[in-house]
């Protein structure tokens, strides 16, 4: 492998994590889906150069199934569910934005150190590959712990699968049955979030999950 | 004889700097007169404006110290020196290694800090809200551009402006996850530093949405002079940073026939309208945002820094 | 030279004593300072020449002290740079305090503990064997201690001197401790037995941590900084300028001395310790001095702030020095010392003016002052100069040694330990950010008290101070000046000391063209501080006198423009706070607990609108709080011993020996 191929493989691996950085930047909704499509859209980038180098075809049917569903459907369908929630102009966080960031920077730095620390032997490409997927998942949860809106939940657990794909596309050999059965649980997982969500406002009136803390009467 | 044709060379490097600075300034107003369907001032208008103010008259505030008309040449003097040691059409000039990387970002704390005292000297409110809020500003971007010079210094090796910038124009360098993080990181820093959409706004006259200029508000004649011909070269400066660093093409260091020259300045010169185009663009499709949303924005430009630097000391690769 | 040194000390002791029989008499503050000035002078020289000749001078021995051991002293090139670094700021101070003195409340309070204070920092710094380390530390610590409350009218002043001795005495404990391990259970306490004998694992470790505690409160080290902003200010200003610039660097000097020269090899995760809490001392450092109204606490602070950039190079030191980077190791470690010395000038500097400006108006009150530049010239002309080097800006001082941190900070990815390359950045982003912050509160600190307009009658009626007190300033300012513009000289003389604590050193910079410094290769980086510093006399000039001669030199005075709204009333002009109202907001809820209330009163209302800002500190908070606490519930429920019959307290008494034979019995 050349050291182009390498090099651009990493570049967009690493875009991931950027992307992963602005939406725990964004704080408002409509702006995060916008990122949230990016970001699909560079692990569909990425996936295709990880096809391209390794030469398997099946991770271009990923990278196209990443691209259809979490770059164009997904976000189509969250924005039109935003709006006519009316909350497509809401900005709700738990901590700062800044606070946010240096606590991702700072398990960005983690998932470095485990990663390149455990796969001392292996090949540097899915090493540095696996480094950076764990981190997008580690930043995916960190949007999830981060927000009190379900709809950036739900970003955040599809941007944690994102690292998941990112993860499974480095690791040579990865069965396409298992990634299509992954995509298809996802989008699943999407629709029935989708469906509570309005279950959720019908009976509550809001989509803030304190609303439903207190609900249940706990406390923040 | 080498030694004059090094000095005639720093010189003119000098010279250019001067002389493009409002030509710089007057293009990026005229470009975003364009974007907005106007027709906008001619593209020399600042130096006419520039030799307006010189000739006028100062109007001096009745307790203005002598510190106040020192610190229009200081401020003037530090940003012009800081602006003549980037590599613009060459790299290692004469007088290249007396600063690094580091210290020209200190030269340019140095002009800061005498600006921000300039508009606690009279005492008016509007200078205290502008001072208040670009020390504000500088406390997050100075540390965000500290990082992001570890960072490219990491992969360099170097401080050395020179030596950087040949670095980046070898095939050496290859595309790196620290570069991007750093490209992004320093066009916000260059953004707030120069004072412009969407964290300042240049060409505002209403006092409570402007910082650069509530601070400078009390100037007149030849100082306001020294002080924007200054804003023109710091636009400037680091334009030619950016591009030195991130676009390093043209620049030579070795030989000196006339072509290599031509080449250089020529590549500068498109080099800068590029970015002066880019930056009317920017400016044009982005709302200004309140002063307290600039942290956000500079926070985030500091942890990509950070993370920059952080990535390079993990790992030799990124 | 040792013995000269000695002598030196014993005139600065007996002067001390001729000082109680002067009492508060004029000729008093003349004989006391102006003797103190000759004879730290004298042992500035010896230190000098010691430093550039011959170090590692011969031991003296003393019969004082423990009868099996005497006193030693000696002086190598370590301590020979730090007697340099006492005996220039005792030297500065005591020239400031010729004038100064004539402003002493009870000079007799003031007058005999001040050469005994001097004479305890050198005795400490030339100090060969644990003992007479030990005992002129606390007598260092119980002078100082005299100082602080020597104006003990205010309330303040004492329970500052209270937190202060506490504190104090705590850390003479750590020292204490960490010595009593060194030297082990043979209890050989000379510096040059316990270098022979090397601790391991734990006993190591502990000396370690008791070391950085034990010196870290008395440099100043969060958390252990609660007593600093307290005392520092409260002395007169000449001494705190001692307790700020020389004494915290003393503090250093007991650092260098256990870690890096009798501790032996250090382990890996120390270097990792010492880069946090410098790294943190340093960035929470400044952003509590940005938040002080009293000029002098912040002051105090910012001594702080710098006590931990020093502590960050150290850290580094000790990371590559761990490594065996021996050149690495000598780059931060010239960056840490440099830094000593050039914190001791300007932080001197900055406490001398702001005793200049305390004396003038009779208030250290920043939004009390205002407009001093009009009435005070030259005072406004040294602070200046003291706010800029401090703020680490070129071409003054602070900057080369914080750039020199920084390209140490630059070598450090090669170093193989996994936690230094996430520490190491976060340090370097934190030193950044106090940079930065740094530059911001020197600002707010000459902006808001010497620009602007006077903002009460006391600003007003201010006068320029005397001759000696500005000499003295004079004196350090151009000291600050020639340490910026030419550092290469300042970096030689270092290489010694740097040699013998890590075993390598700079490249020699005296040689290098145009006297720029250049820590590893040119290519890599260089610094010149005079050429930079020429070409801003030079464009300046140039440009002043081209706009002069050619365009317009015209000038007329008028109201101020203000967008055309005057402010009628002086008390109407920006305030200190809220100048630092945004970075208040940007850090301090995170760091201070800050919360804003607004109290808006309804329409029609002639109640005045009210914002109240609420800090807390949470180290004090945290910390602090449950330990007097938990004190105080000890000390009531002992209260009931004192109470006890004779036959229960010999109960007590026969228990306490019984309990002890029953250990003794017991212990394997």
């Amino acid at each position: 492998m050349n050291g182009l191929t390498f090099d651009i493989a990493h570049m967009l691996a690493g875009s991931l994590v950027v992307a992963s950085f602005l939406q725990l930047y964004q704080d408002r909704l409509s702006a995060l889906i916008n990122v949230f499509a990016v970001h699909a859209m560079v692990l569909a980038l990425s996936v295709a150069w990880q096809a391209y180098i390794q030469d398997a075809p099946h991770l271009y049917i990923t990278a196209v199934i990443a691209l259809a569903f979490k770059a164009i459907i997904i976000p189509v369908a969250l924005r039109r569910i935003v709006v006519r929630l009316g909350i497509h102009r809401e900005i709700e966080n738990v901590v700062g934005v800044g606070l946010a960031m240096l606590f991702g920077i700072g398990l960005v730095a983690l998932s470095m150190v485990v990663m390149l620390r455990v796969t001392a032997e292996a090949d540097p490409l899915a090493r540095e590959d696996l480094a950076f997927a764990l981190s997008v998942v580690l930043l995916g949860l960190l949007l999830m712990v981060t927000r009190r809106n379900a709809v950036s939940q739900v970003i955040g657990f599809m941007s944690l699968e994102n690292g998941l794909v990112l993860a499974a596309a480095g690791a040579k050999g990865m069965p396409l049955v298992v990634e299509i059965s992954v995509a298809f649980s996802v989008l699943i997982a999407f629709i029935v979030i989708g469906i509570f969500l309005f279950r959720i406002r019908e009976r509550f009136d809001t989509v803030d999950i304190q609303a439903m803390d207190r609900f249940r009467g706990e406390r923040r | 004889m080498a030694v004059i044709r090094d000095i005639a060379l720093q010189g003119f490097q000098m010279l250019l700097v001067l002389l493009l600075a409002p030509l710089l300034t007057g293009f990026v107003r005229k470009v975003k007169a364009r974007l907005l369907r106007r027709q906008g001032p001619p593209l020399l208008q600042p130096y006419r404006d520039l030799n307006r103010l010189l000739r006028k008259e100062v109007v001096l505030a009745d307790n203005a110290s002598w510190l106040f008309r020192v610190i229009p040449y200081f401020v003037f003097a530090t940003t012009w020196i800081a602006a003549s040691l980037i590599p613009t059409f060459r790299s290692g000039l004469l007088f290249s290694w007396s600063a690094d990387l580091i210290a020209i970002i200190a030269l340019l704390g140095s002009a800061r800090f005498f600006q921000v005292l300039a508009g606690l000297d009279v005492g008016t409110s509007f200078g205290g809200i502008g001072s208040s809020r670009e020390v504000m500003i500088a406390s997050l971007a100075e540390p965000a551009m500290l990082m992001i010079v570890f960072s490219l210094a990491l992969i360099a090796g170097s401080t050395q402006l020179s030596t950087m910038s040949a670095f980046m124009n070898s095939p050496e360098v290859g595309l790196r996850v620290s570069l991007g993080l750093g490209l992004i990181a320093l066009t916000i820093v260059a953004i707030a530093e120069n004072a412009r959409i969407p964290v300042d706004n240049p060409a505002t006259h209403l006092e409570l949405t402007m910082v650069h200029e509530a601070m400078v508000l009390e100037y007149s004649g030849r100082h306001l002079a020294l002080i924007e011909l200054s804003a023109a070269l710091k636009l400037l400066l680091y334009i030619s940073l950016i591009t030195c660093l991130f676009a390093p093409w043209g620049i030579s260091s070795a030989a000196v026939d006339a072509t290599s020259l031509l080449t250089g300045v020529a590549a500068y010169l498109v080099k800068l309208a590029a970015g002066g185009s880019l930056l009317a663009v920017f400016e044009t499709v982005i709302a200004k945002m309140r002063v307290f949303r600039v942290p956000g924005f500079l926070g985030a430009a500091l942890m990509l820094a950070l993370l920059a630097t952080l990535l390079r000391f993990v790992s030799r690769s990124f | 030279m040792v013995a000269s040194a000695l002598y030196c000390i014993a005139a600065l002791v007996g002067l001390a004593t001729i000082a109680i029989a002067l009492g508060a008499s004029a000729r008093g503050r003349v004989v006391v300072y102006g003797a103190s000035l000759i004879v730290t002078l004298i042992l500035f020289a010896i230190a000098l020449s010691c430093l550039l000749g011959h170090p590692n001078s011969p031991t003296v021995i003393l019969p004082l002290g423990l009868p099996w051991l005497g006193a030693h002293f000696r002086i190598d090139a370590l301590a020979a740079f730090f007697l340099l670094v006492v005996n220039l700021g005792g030297a500065a101070a005591s020239l400031f305090a010729l004038g100064y003195g004539r402003h002493e409340h009870s000079p007799q309070r003031v007058l005999p503990f001040y050469p005994a204070y001097l004479a305890a920092m050198n005795l400490v710094v030339m100090a060969d064997d644990a003992f007479s380390f030990l005992v002129s530390w606390e007598f260092m610590s119980l002078t100082s201690w005299a100082l602080v409350i020597a104006n003990h009218e205010v309330h303040e002043n004492l329970r500052a001197g209270f937190i202060y001795l506490l504190m104090a005495s705590f850390g003479t404990l750590a020292l204490l401790l960490s010595f009593g391990l060194l030297a082990g259970a043979d209890g050989n306490y000379a510096f040059d037995a316990i270098r022979t004998s090397e601790p391991a694992g734990v006993v190591a470790a502990l000396v370690f941590i008791l070391a950085i505690v034990g010196t870290g409160s008395k440099a100043g080290l969060i958390p252990l900084h609660a007593w600093l902003p307290l005392a520092h200010p409260a002395a007169p200003s000449h001494v705190s300028a001692l307790m700020s610039g020389v004494m915290t660097k003393v503090a250093v000097y007991g650092f260098l001395r256990i870690v890096f020269d009798l501790l032996g090899t250090p382990d890996w995760w120390w270097s990792i310790v010492v880069l946090t809490v410098g790294g943190i001392t340093a960035a929470m450092g400044v952003l509590y001095a940005l938040m002080q109204r009293d000029l002098k606490r912040v002051l105090a602070y910012s001594t702080i702030e710098n006590i931990g950039i020093i502590f960050a190079a150290l850290g580094l030191a000790l990371a590559f020095k761990t490594e065996g980077l021996a050149w690495a190791a000598a780059l931060a470690l010239t960056a840490g010392l440099f830094h000593v010395f050039n914190h001791s000038l300007f932080k001197s500097l900055l406490f001398f003016g702001a005793g200049t400006v305390l004396n003038a108006t009779g208030t250290r009150d920043m939004e009390k002052l205002g407009g001093l530049i009009h009435r005070m010239p030259q005072t406004a002309v040294v602070f200046l100069v003291g706010c800029v080097a401090i703020s680490a800006l070129p071409p003054l001082n602070g900057f080369v040694s914080e750039w020199l941190t920084f390209q140490a900070i630059l070598q450090s990815p090669q170093l193989p330990s996994w936690g230094l390359k996430l520490i190491v950045p976060a340090v370097g982003a934190l030193l950044a950010l106090s940079a930065a912050l740094a530059a911001a509160c020197f600002v707010r600190a000459f902006g808001f008290a010497f620009l602007g307009r006077p903002r009460t009658p006391e600003a007003v009626g201010a006068q320029e101070t005397d001759t000696s007190s500005l000499a003295a300033m004079y004196f350090v300012a151009t000291l600050c000046l020639i340490a910026g513009i030419i550092p290469g000289i300042f970096i030689d003389a270092l290489g010694p000391v740097v040699q013998t604590l890590v075993g390598g050193r700079m490249p020699v910079q005296t040689g290098v063209d145009w006297m720029s410094i250049v820590p590893i290769a040119e290519s890599r980086s260089s610094y010149n501080g005079l050429l930079v510093f020429l070409f801003m006399i030079a464009s300046g000039a140039i440009s002043a006198f081209a706009i002069h001669r050619l365009a317009s030199d015209k000038l007329r005075r008028g109201p101020a423009w203000g967008c055309g709204y005057p402010d009628s009333s002086t008390m109407t002009q920006y305030t200190a706070d809220s100048f630092a109202q945004p970075i208040r907001r940007v850090f301090g809820t995170v760091v201070f607990g800050a919360r804003e209330t607004g109290e808006m009163p309804p329409p029609g209302a002639t109640k005045p609108a009210r914002l109240t800002v609420e800090l807390r500190d949470l180290i004090w908070d945290a910390l602090y709080r449950p330990i007097a606490t938990g004190v105080n519930f000890a000390a009531e429920h002992l209260n009931h011993l004192q109470f006890l019959t004779i036959r229960n307290y010999l109960s007590l008494v026969f228990a306490a020996l019984v309990l002890l034979l029953l250990v003794q019995a017991i212990w394997p």
